[in-house]
C-alpha cells in the first residue's frame, strides 16, 4: 500500500511540472503576444517606476528557465500574487471561497449519485420501457444543454415564474448562499442540480450499459436458475459489478465539479472559487484569474489523487497488481 | 476526464485478401486502396446491412447504415439546415427581420416581447433578436469548425510522431497530452484567453490548441493497431518513406474515429465557445454571439425571460445535432468507443 502511494506521487510529479510550466510559460515574456507586466497589474496605467519595480520583483528581466524555478518558489510558499482590486493576496480571498465551492460540489455528487444511479438501474432493468426511453432521450439532450442555459432556465421556472404563478408563497431562491427567507439548504438546490445535470446523464449512461451488461451474463442466468428472486438477482448479483466504473466515474467527476462551477456559480451568484474567478474577469482582475485557475488544478488533482488512493484500499487488485494504468 | 475521451479503434484488417489470386503483384495497389478493400473484412452484422459482393466501399456502408438511423439523420439534417440558413441570410434576414447590429434608440423600441415585427422581439439595445439568433449560428459554427480543425491538425502531427516513431518521442508527447488533460477544458481556455486577450480570434485558437491531446491519442492508438500489420511491412520493404508510410497506409485505417470524434468535438467546441463568451472571455460585443446574448439576458430575466429562450434553444439544438451525427457516424463506421 505504501509502495502504491508513494508510487502514485511520483507520478504526480511530471504533471505537475508540466501544468505551471503550461501556465508559467502563458505569462513568460515574448512567448505569446501579451504583456507579462500587464498580466501582474491590470489595465491600469501605471508609472515606469512601479514597471520596474514590477519587472524586477518577478524577475522579469532574467532568463526563462530562472524566472521559472522563482515562479515555482512563489507557489511552493503559497505565493499566487496579490489582487490589485481587492489589494490582498490572491490566496487568502480563494481559501475564504473555497469552502462554498466543496459543498456545492459535494451536493451536486449526491444528486448525481441518487438520481443518476436509479434512472441508469430502472432504464436497464426495464429496458425498452417507456421509463428507458425517457432517459435516453433526456440524458442526450443533457449532455447537449449548455449548463449555463440550464440554469438559468431552472431560475426563470422555478424563481419567477412559479413565484408569479402562486402568488410569492411556493418558489426557490435563485441568487446567493442565504437569505431572511430560506434556509441555507433551500439555496443549495438549483445550483447543485444545474452543476449535477450533466454528469447526472453520465452517470445514467455508464450505469444502464454495465447493467445492462452485467444482466446478461452466465452468472446472472444461474443465479436466477437456483431460484433467486429478481430483485435478489438484480441488486446483490449484477449491480455489485455494474457499479464499479460508475464509482471511477464520480470519483474523477469530483474533481470536474470544482471546474464546472465557475458557470454555476456564476449564474446562481454563489459565493465560490468560480464566482470569484468570473468577477475578476469582468475587472481585468489577472492575477486573480491565473491564481484562481491554478488552485482549482491543484485541487483538482489533489482529489483525483485522493480517489485514486482510496480505490487502493478498497480494491486489493490494485494495491497488489500494480496496475495503475 | 480522460477515460471519456479514450477511444479504441477497431482494427479493421485492410489486407486480408491480400493472397487472393487477383492482388497478387498488385500489393502496394491493395495498400494503397486499403480503404476500399476495408468492407470486405468488416464483421458482418446479423442483419441483411452488408451484401457481400464488395461492390460496396466503407462509406457505401457507413452511409447504408446511416441512413437507417433517424436519429443522425434528423442531426444531419438539422445541420445542413443550420448551415443554409446562415449563408443565405444577408439575402432574406437583413431585408426582411433587421440587421443583426442595428440598434433602435427610439422611445420603448427595445425589450419588445416578440411580436409581427419582431419575431422573438428585442434586446435591450432595440435589435431584433431573430437576426442575432440567426447571425449567432454563423459565430458558433465558424468557431466550432475551425477550433476543431485545429486541434485535429495538431492532434494528427502529434498523435503520428508518437505513435509511428514511438520511443522517448511518444513519451514525451503522452504526457504532455496527460499535462493538457489534466486541465479543466474551459478553466484552461479562460487561463489562455486571459493572456492572448479576450476576441474572436483567440477563442477558437484557445479552444483549438486545447482539443488536441484527445485527437491525438485517437491517431496514436489507430497506428499502433496497424503497426504491425504485414503490409505495412510490404510497404517498407518497397521503399515507402515515413510520410508515405503515414499518409497513403496508415491514415486510411484511422479516418474513421478521427471523423466520429471531429463531429462530436464540434458540438463540444460551440457550448465552450458560448460559455467562454457568456463568462466574458470570448466574443466581444456587438457581434451576435448566443453565449453573449445569454449573458446579455441574464439580468433582464424578470423583464424579457424571451431574450434567453432562443439562444438557449438554438445551442441546444445545434450541439445535440452533432453529438447525434457522431453517435450515428460511430455506430455506422463501427467505431469502438468507451462510454
Amino acid at each position: 500500500m505504501l509502495k502504491y502511494l508513494i508510487r502514485r506521487v511520483l507520478q504526480m510529479i511530471p504533471v505537475f511540472l508540466g501544468v505551471t510550466m503550461l501556465l508559467f510559460i502563458l505569462r513568460a515574456p515574448g512567448v505569446l503576444p501579451g504583456d507579462p507586466v500587464r498580466m501582474i497589474t491590470g489595465e491600469r496605467a501605471i508609472s515606469d517606476t512601479l514597471r520596474a519595480q514590477i519587472v524586477e520583483e518577478y524577475g522579469l528581466d532574467r532568463p526563462l528557465p530562472e524566472q521559472y524555478v522563482l515562479y515555482l518558489g512563489n507557489l511552493a510558499k503559497g505565493d499566487l500574487g496579490d489582487s490589485f482590486q481587492k489589494s490582498r493576496p490572491v490566496v487568502d480571498i480563494l481559501a475564504d471561497k473555497f469552502p462554498n465551492t466543496v459543498k456545492l460540489a459535494l451536493a451536486a455528487i449526491v444528486i448525481e449519485v441518487i438520481i443518476g444511479i436509479s434512472a441508469g438501474i430502472i432504464s436497464a432493468v426495464k429496458q425498452y420501457s417507456l421509463a428507458d426511453v425517457l432517459t435516453t432521450l433526456s440524458t442526450s439532450i443533457l449532455v447537449a444543454i449548455p449548463v449555463f442555459w440550464l440554469g438559468m432556465m431552472l431560475q426563470l421556472f422555478f424563481g419567477i415564474l412559479l413565484k408569479r404563478w402562486t402568488g410569492d408563497t411556493i418558489y426557490l431562491p435563485i441568487s446567493g448562499m442565504t437569505s431572511n427567507r430560506f434556509p441555507d439548504w433551500a439555496h443549495m438546490i438549483l445550483p447543485a442540480i444545474t452543476l449535477a445535470s450533466v454528469s447526472t446523464a453520465y452517470v445514467a449512461r455508464i450505469m444502464r450499459s454495465q447493467m445492462l451488461e452485467a444482466l446478461g451474463q452466465d452468472y446472472i442466468r444461474t443465479a436466477e436458475a437456483k431460484g433467486l428472486s429478481r430483485r435478489a438477482v438484480i441488486w446483490r448479483h449484477a449491480m455489485k459489478n455494474a457499479m464499479i466504473p460508475v464509482v471511477t466515474f464520480i470519483g474523477i467527476d469530483l474533481g470536474a465539479m470544482m471546474a464546472g462551477a465557475i458557470l454555476t456559480e456564476t449564474i446562481f451568484n454563489w459565493p465560490g472559487v468560480g464566482y470569484e474567478i468570473f468577477v475578476a474577469i469582468g475587472q481585468r482582475d489577472w492575477p486573480v484569474v491565473m491564481g484562481g485557475v491554478i488552485f482549482i488544478v491543484f485541487a483538482v488533482m489533489i482529489v483525483n489523487l485522493l480517489v485514486d488512493l482510496s480505490y487502493a484500499v478498497l480494491d486489493p487488485r490494485i494495491r497488489y497488481g500494480g496496475a495503475a494504468e | 476526464m480522460s477515460d471519456r475521451d479514450d477511444l479504441r479503434h477497431d482494427a479493421h484488417n485492410p489486407h486480408t485478401h491480400d493472397e487472393s489470386p487477383v492482388d497478387n503483384g498488385e500489393l502496394r495497389d491493395a495498400a494503397g486502396h486499403s480503404i476500399k478493400d476495408q468492407s470486405r473484412s468488416l464483421p458482418i452484422p446479423p442483419t441483411d446491412d452488408i451484401i457481400a459482393d464488395g461492390g460496396r466501399t466503407l462509406w457505401g456502408d457507413a452511409w447504408y447504415r446511416l441512413r437507417k438511423n433517424k436519429l443522425a439523420i434528423a442531426g444531419l439534417v438539422w445541420v445542413i439546415f443550420v448551415i443554409l440558413v446562415t449563408l443565405t441570410a444577408d439575402l432574406w434576414v437583413k431585408p426582411y427581420f433587421g440587421d443583426p447590429l442595428a440598434m433602435d434608440t427610439t422611445l420603448g423600441a427595445n425589450l419588445q416581447p416578440p411580436s409581427a415585427d419582431h419575431i422573438m422581439g428585442t434586446d435591450k439595445l432595440g435589435r431584433d433578436v431573430f437576426a442575432r439568433v440567426v447571425y449567432g449560428a454563423r459565430i458558433s459554427l465558424t468557431v466550432g469548425v475551425i477550433a476543431v480543425a485545429i486541434s485535429v491538425a495538431i492532434g494528427l502531427i502529434m498523435g503520428a510522431l508518437s505513435g509511428y516513431f514511438g520511443g522517448f518521442l511518444d513519451t514525451l508527447i503522452m504526457r504532455g497530452a496527460d499535462v493538457f488533460l489534466a486541465f479543466p477544458y474551459v478553466l484552461f481556455a479562460i487561463a489562455l484567453i486571459a493572456v492572448l486577450g479576450p476576441s474572436y480570434r483567440n477563442v477558437f485558437i484557445a479552444i483549438g490548441i486545447l482539443g488536441w491531446p484527445s485527437i491525438a491519442r485517437v491517431f496514436r492508438s489507430s497506428i499502433l493497431s496497424v503497426k504491425e500489420n504485414e503490409y505495412i511491412d510490404a510497404a517498407k520493404a518497397m521503399g515507402a518513406g515515413h510520410l508515405r508510410m503515414i499518409f497513403r497506409h496508415i491514415m486510411p485505417n484511422a479516418v474513421a474515429p478521427i471523423i466520429v470524434y471531429g463531429t462530436m468535438s464540434i458540438g463540444g467546441a460551440i457550448i465552450t465557445e458560448a460559455a467562454l463568451s457568456f463568462l466574458g472571455m470570448g466574443v466581444q460585443p456587438p457581434t451576435p454571439s448566443w453565449g453573449l446574448m445569454l449573458s446579455d439576458a441574464r439580468p433582464l430575466m424578470v423583464r424579457a425571460p424571451w431574450l434567453m429562450l432562443w439562444p438557449g434553444f438554438a445551442i441546444l439544438t445545434t450541439v445535440l445535432a452533432f453529438v447525434l451525427m457522431g453517435d450515428g457516424l460511430r455506430d455506422a463506421l463501427d467505431v469502438k468507443m468507451k462510454d
